[in-house]
């Protein structure tokens, strides 16, 4: 079982590939789009990445309580 | 009527990643086809293509790379160096440079985001759905390249993409000089772009017996009006002007290239494919454009012919050459440079326009490479093998893209109010 401190290592790459924020500005207070300014379409395919990564199933419906990193840390950590 | 002059030029193509690269490769007489080494055109019986020069993914930003088709790619690199090049700031702050109500784009695909279509295709019939990326209508939309050019330069008086394969980006300017002339706005950033070397399309217009499959000898692949010439050769890239009314250029200094003085857009209504063989609709556009000109014939003194290497179309296009100029085809020079460049589709148009303008500001004609055995009897004088000089004096050229459809865009452009 991964560190909640591992999953948002694994997420801030992910959020790095996709929307080219610093790794380092994720952190888990960070609202995803208020704070990392990721677009909607961006957000859908970082969920889709963490699907991936993380072997979790994201529902769409899901995601828009998924505001923050730590709300993104959390589902995956209860999930996975 | 106002006069619309041209400011600002760039182009990535398979001769080079910018305007001047491309220019002197034309010059020089090179070849931009290659063989197609992908492990994909295996199975293909052609095997040959015009790759731009710059793999466009390898200069764009990789996160933006990730939302833009390749063709977009293409068409923000010509643009870039086009809105440079005319003097404005690609970076610049909205309303600092250009008001951006009277900022136009009209900037063509022929296909549109064919990659994009495609490789998502492929992801969901393999990986399912979910794994679509949520870009790829934003990417695969015909309007995408002329959309995001336009949120790039702040571009709010319309953006523009007429679609008409491979006639598309000669009624992009067609189309954008009308809108000045009109009053509707004093700029524009005007062009087209294409990147469709991709299987599919490689295999659908072989299956038309419409692409060279020359593979054994790629650079001789391309050679309009040759006798052994055997289809066209698939080129990507893009080419990209700033145009603006003369005034809008004296009143900011902005450096002038040529005038662009008409145009004309006939359909053949005929095949959905062939052209008419009457070459009514082409010779019809070409005099259009020169009337819209105010201009007669003789004052036509170099043809950026459509000249795709296509058996029928080539023949086909030299009586039409004859019949839009008459007795002046004598005075006329002629060139394809897509036996250079090969054909890029809905990008041609803009990047032949841009030769006959740098043709008339340098005063020579890019060669037709590959004529050694020109077909008998043409009637036209066509910048065989090298380079042609031009005379001095006031020049005009005409620039002739005709497309699947039945679209035929002729445009004029001149000398006129050059500055050095």
């Amino acid at each position: 079982m991964a560190t909640t401190e591992e999953i948002r290592a694994q997420l801030a790459e992910l959020v790095n590939e996709v929307a080219g924020v610093p790794v380092e500005d994720v952190q888990l207070d960070k609202s995803f789009v208020d704070d990392l300014d990721v677009d909607s379409l961006a957000m859908v395919e970082i969920l889709v990445g963490c699907e991936e990564k993380f072997g979790v199933t994201i529902p769409d419906e899901e995601s828009k309580n998924l505001k923050t990193v730590g709300d993104a840390v959390a589902y995956i950590e209860s999930h996975s | 009527m106002t006069d619309i002059v041209i400011t600002g030029l760039g182009a990535t193509t398979p001769l080079g990643g910018d305007l001047a690269s491309t220019w002197a490769g034309m010059l020089a007489g090179r070849s931009g086809v290659r063989a197609i080494t992908e492990e994909w055109a295996e199975d293909l019986p052609v095997k040959i293509a015009a790759f731009a020069a710059v793999d466009p993914a390898e200069v764009t930003d990789r996160v933006k790379a990730r939302r833009l088709d390749r063709s977009t790619q293409l068409a923000l690199i010509a643009a870039q160096e086009a809105w440079t090049d005319a003097g404005f700031d690609w970076d610049g702050e909205e309303g600092d440079q250009v008001d951006p109500y009277r900022l136009i784009v009209s900037l063509a695909s022929g296909i549109g985001g064919l990659h994009s279509l495609l490789n998502n295709w492929d992801v969901q019939r393999d990986k399912g759905y979910r794994r679509v990326s949520p870009f790829t209508i934003p990417m695969l939309m015909a309007n995408a390249p002329a959309a995001n050019v336009g949120i790039q330069v702040h571009a709010k008086g319309g953006v523009h993409t007429p679609v008409s394969a491979c006639a598309s980006s000669n009624e992009a300017i067609a189309l954008a000089m009308d809108q000045l002339r009109l009053g509707r706005a004093d700029l524009a950033v005007v062009g087209g772009t294409e990147a469709t070397i991709h299987p599919l399309p490689i295999a659908a217009f072989g299956q038309m017996q419409a692409l060279s499959r020359r593979n054994d000898d790629p650079e001789g692949a391309s050679r309009p009006w040759d006798r052994g010439r055997d289809g066209f050769v698939m080129g990507e890239g893009s080419a990209v002007m700033v145009i603006e009314t003369l005034e809008n250029a004296r009143a900011r200094g902005a450096r002038i290239y040529g005038t662009l003085v008409g145009s004309g857009i006939t359909a053949d209504s005929h095949d959905i494919v062939q052209p008419d063989p009457t070459g009514e609709g082409q010779f019809g556009a070409m005099r259009k454009a020169i009337a819209d000109a105010g201009l007669s014939a003789s004052d036509i003194r170099h043809v950026n012919a459509h000249g795709t290497s296509t058996p029928q179309g080539d023949l086909t296009e030299a009586a039409s050459i004859r019949q839009g100029l008459g007795d002046a085809v004598d005075g006329c020079v002629v060139t394809s440079t897509k036996s250079m460049t090969g054909h890029l589709l809905g990008g041609a148009g803009a990047l032949e326009t841009i030769a006959a303008v740098m043709a008339l500001h340098d005063r020579v004609v890019p060669p037709t490479i590959n004529l050694d055995d020109p077909e008998p009897d043409l009637g036209i004088d066509i910048a065989a093998n090298v380079a042609r000089p031009l005379p001095a004096g006031d020049l005009a050229a005409v620039n002739n893209s005709f497309g699947f459809g039945g679209a035929n865009v002729a445009v004029v452009v001149t000398n006129a109010n050059q500055t050095s």
